[in-house]
């Protein structure tokens, strides 16, 4: 089955990343289709595994002291846009224009 | 004492009686870099600082105060590790001009003790990829392709082809590592190995490639792809050199979680003569399709070689292991998809002009700062992670890693020691071959004898075995067991002096040739 163009708006929604042409939309499309062979395992019975160290519990939490800071200065280096110690943003909780509004390759599927 | 000395000979003793010194030794690897800029191997030279940090160490050893056997010793550093106050790009206009304001854990340890650090090496953007081919300074090329034993091998088409449209690649995703460890430009290079990325292009350059056990060396300052398969990743041209560097880089951080506790003793390797008590185990199921005639005999040979020495060579199985690609697949562009979310232009790297909300900031900087290959992964990875598909994809690979952890874990507990893999399906590809197939294509491809040992987080080593018929490297795999990289290194080592593979041929080196060469051609420094 092909991903719909609902699904695959959403998916540059999410990602905040585009398809770009016919062939991001192809890449998706056959990534699918190679990860569907996992359905050909069974799985029964077996538990899903997060981290290879799961036997050796290396998660810990440490005391809380402050053992470094003051970095400031270093930190805002990399940074294009900043006022005093802020990093500037443009303004948010304005959501991406929609899909027919949107300069998207989708547009128009 | 005299007689270690003796063991690790060449280069650190020539430094430590004055015989080279380490301003020698940087200055004719820089020189080196500079005659072999064809290969694109590095994407910074820090020729200053080097030069710096050699005359420091030249202070030491005139003290007779060296800080350790890498003391002086000229190494380099794939560019997706962060190196204070040097540009870190990881190959993407993402990160071009960023200057790390910190040294990853692993890059610490080795100036600590005194390396000097020529630069970073060229890469696959974002680590993505097994050919080096994908990163926007362009791709490596693999320097076996300018060696002697290959120009013999090969049949120029027509006249007006030269080597020019000849040159191979160097596989990846540490393709620059690999190149300027197998070129001399340095004695020994970080690269990293998410599901193959050491060890390929240590089979294509005809080095020494090792990944360690997963959680043995810190991830600190190494830009994530995979968190839970990412490990820094070793290359040298000796297996003596790779367990100098483990030695070093090895142990528990604070700064990532993900590193055991226990205590890391650095070892030397023995000198194993005796094989009898070694049980090396064959996965048939690495007998994958594709898998090249040359690399099979190759492969068979090696088998033999230890039985004929005494040692049990057994048949073993892996069942899960064609899944293990699929697996890798998802599992990978999940924790992509979670991982270059960062970028997004506001605290470092490339920021887009776009003003009208930061949705549009972030979409515009990402779509102007990432390339396909990386885009698609995030999106695949997205798809993959949402809430229909979470089960179905995202947890099953999850389970299906725990079955082929579980293989791997009965074929050790069955008694076998060590296994013995191609790295492989064949020697390296000419470029303009190697790019009529997309990525994604080649690393589902390139990465099935080599990810699953990332999957289980098991330390695995490339051995250069012997030249093809192309006159190309190609090399053998070894996995061992979990934190046992001194068995795996001893065993490694065994190999690597009975099979005595040959040096490359370079006319760059010869060139540059003169007293410290030779300890450089002598292939190690420990």
């Amino acid at each position: 089955q092909k991903v719909s163009v609902e699904v695959l708006d959403h998916l540059e929604h999410l990602a905040l990343v585009d398809f770009r042409d016919l062939e991001g939309v192809e890449r998706l499309q056959k990534a699918i289709q190679f990860a569907d062979q996992l359905h050909e395992v069974n799985t029964d019975g077996v538990e899903p595994m997060d981290s290879v160290l799961e036997d050796r519990w290396c998660l810990y939490l440490r005391a809380d002291d402050v053992t470094e800071g003051n970095c400031t200065k270093d930190l805002l280096e990399n940074a294009r846009e900043k006022v005093e110690e802020y990093f500037v943003a443009p303004p948010g909780n304005i959501p991406l224009l929609k899909l027919e509004e949107r300069d998207t390759f989708l547009q128009g599927s | 004492a005299a007689l270690k000395d003796g063991l690790r000979s060449q280069v650190s003793a020539a430094l430590k009686e004055g015989r080279v010194t380490p301003t020698e030794l940087c200055q004719r690897c820089l020189a080196l870099i500079k005659s072999t800029k064809f290969l694109n191997a590095y994407i910074t030279v820090a020729e200053e600082t080097a030069l710096k940090q050699a005359e420091e160490s030249e202070e030491r050893y005139k003290r007779g105060q060296p800080l350790g056997i890498l003391d002086g010793i000229p190494i380099a550093v794939k560019d997706n590790f962060n190196t204070a106050g040097i540009e870190t790009t990881c190959a993407s206009n993402m990160l071009k001009g960023y200057i790390s304001p910190y040294n990853a854990t692993v890059v610490q340890k080795l100036l600590d003790q005194g390396a000097v650090l020529l630069g970073k090496t060229n890469l696959d953007e974002f680590a993505m990829g097994s050919g080096s081919t994908d990163g926007v300074f362009g791709p490596v090329r693999n320097p076996w392709s300018y060696s002697k034993q290959y120009k013999e091998k090969s049949v120029p088409k027509s006249h007006s082809e030269d080597e020019e449209s000849n040159w191979v690649i160097t596989g990846g995703s540490s393709g620059g590592s690999a190149a300027a460890v197998s070129s001399f430009t340095c004695f020994a290079a970080l690269g990293s190995d998410t599901g193959g990325s050491t060890r390929n292009p240590a089979a294509h350059c005809g080095v020494v490639g090792l990944k360690p056990t997963y959680g043995l060396i810190s991830r600190h300052g190494l830009i994530p792809l995979v968190n839970s398969m990412d490990v820094p990743g070793i290359l040298t041209r000796c297996v003596d050199d790779a367990a100098v560097l483990l030695g070093s880089l090895a142990g528990h951080d604070p700064k990532d979680s993900t590193t055991i506790q226990d205590d890391f003793k650095p070892f030397e390797l023995p000198n194993l003569t005796d094989v009898s008590k070694l049980s090396i185990g064959i996965p048939k199921e690495y007998h994958a399709p594709g898998l090249s005639s040359e690399i099979l005999a190759l492969w068979s040979k090696a088998a033999d070689l230890f039985k004929n020495a005494g040692a049990k060579v057994v048949e073993v199985s892996l069942p899960h292991t064609r899944y293990s690609i699929v697996c890798y697949h998802v599992l990978c562009t999940a924790e992509v998809a979670s991982n270059m979310a960062r970028f997004d232009g506001l605290e470092y790297g490339h920021r887009s002009d776009k003003k009208e909300s930061t949705e549009s900031m972030y979409a515009a900087t990402r779509r102007e700062g990432f390339n396909d290959v990386v885009r698609g992964r995030i999106l695949s990875g997205n798809y993959f992670l949402l809430k229909q598909n979470y089960e179905k994809y995202f947890v099953k690979a999850q389970k299906v890693r725990r079955l082929i952890v579980n293989d791997f874990v009965k074929v050790f507990r069955s008694g076998v020691d060590i296994l013995l893999t191609p790295t492989t399906l064949s020697d390296a590809a000419p470029y303009t071959e190697f790019i009529q197939e997309d990525n994604r294509t080649r690393s589902a491809q390139d990465d099935i004898l080599t990810q699953a040992a990332n999957m289980a987080g098991l330390p695995a080593i490339n051995v250069p075995t012997a030249l093809s018929e192309r006159g190309l490297p190609v090399g053998l795999q070894f996995i061992g067991r979990s934190f046992e990289e001194k068995q795996l290194l001893t065993v490694a080592k065994w190999f690597e002096k009975q099979i005595q593979f040959p040096m490359i041929q370079l006319e760059e080196v010869k060139r540059h040739d003169n007293g410290v060469f030779q300890h450089q051609k002598s292939a190690s420094f420990s």
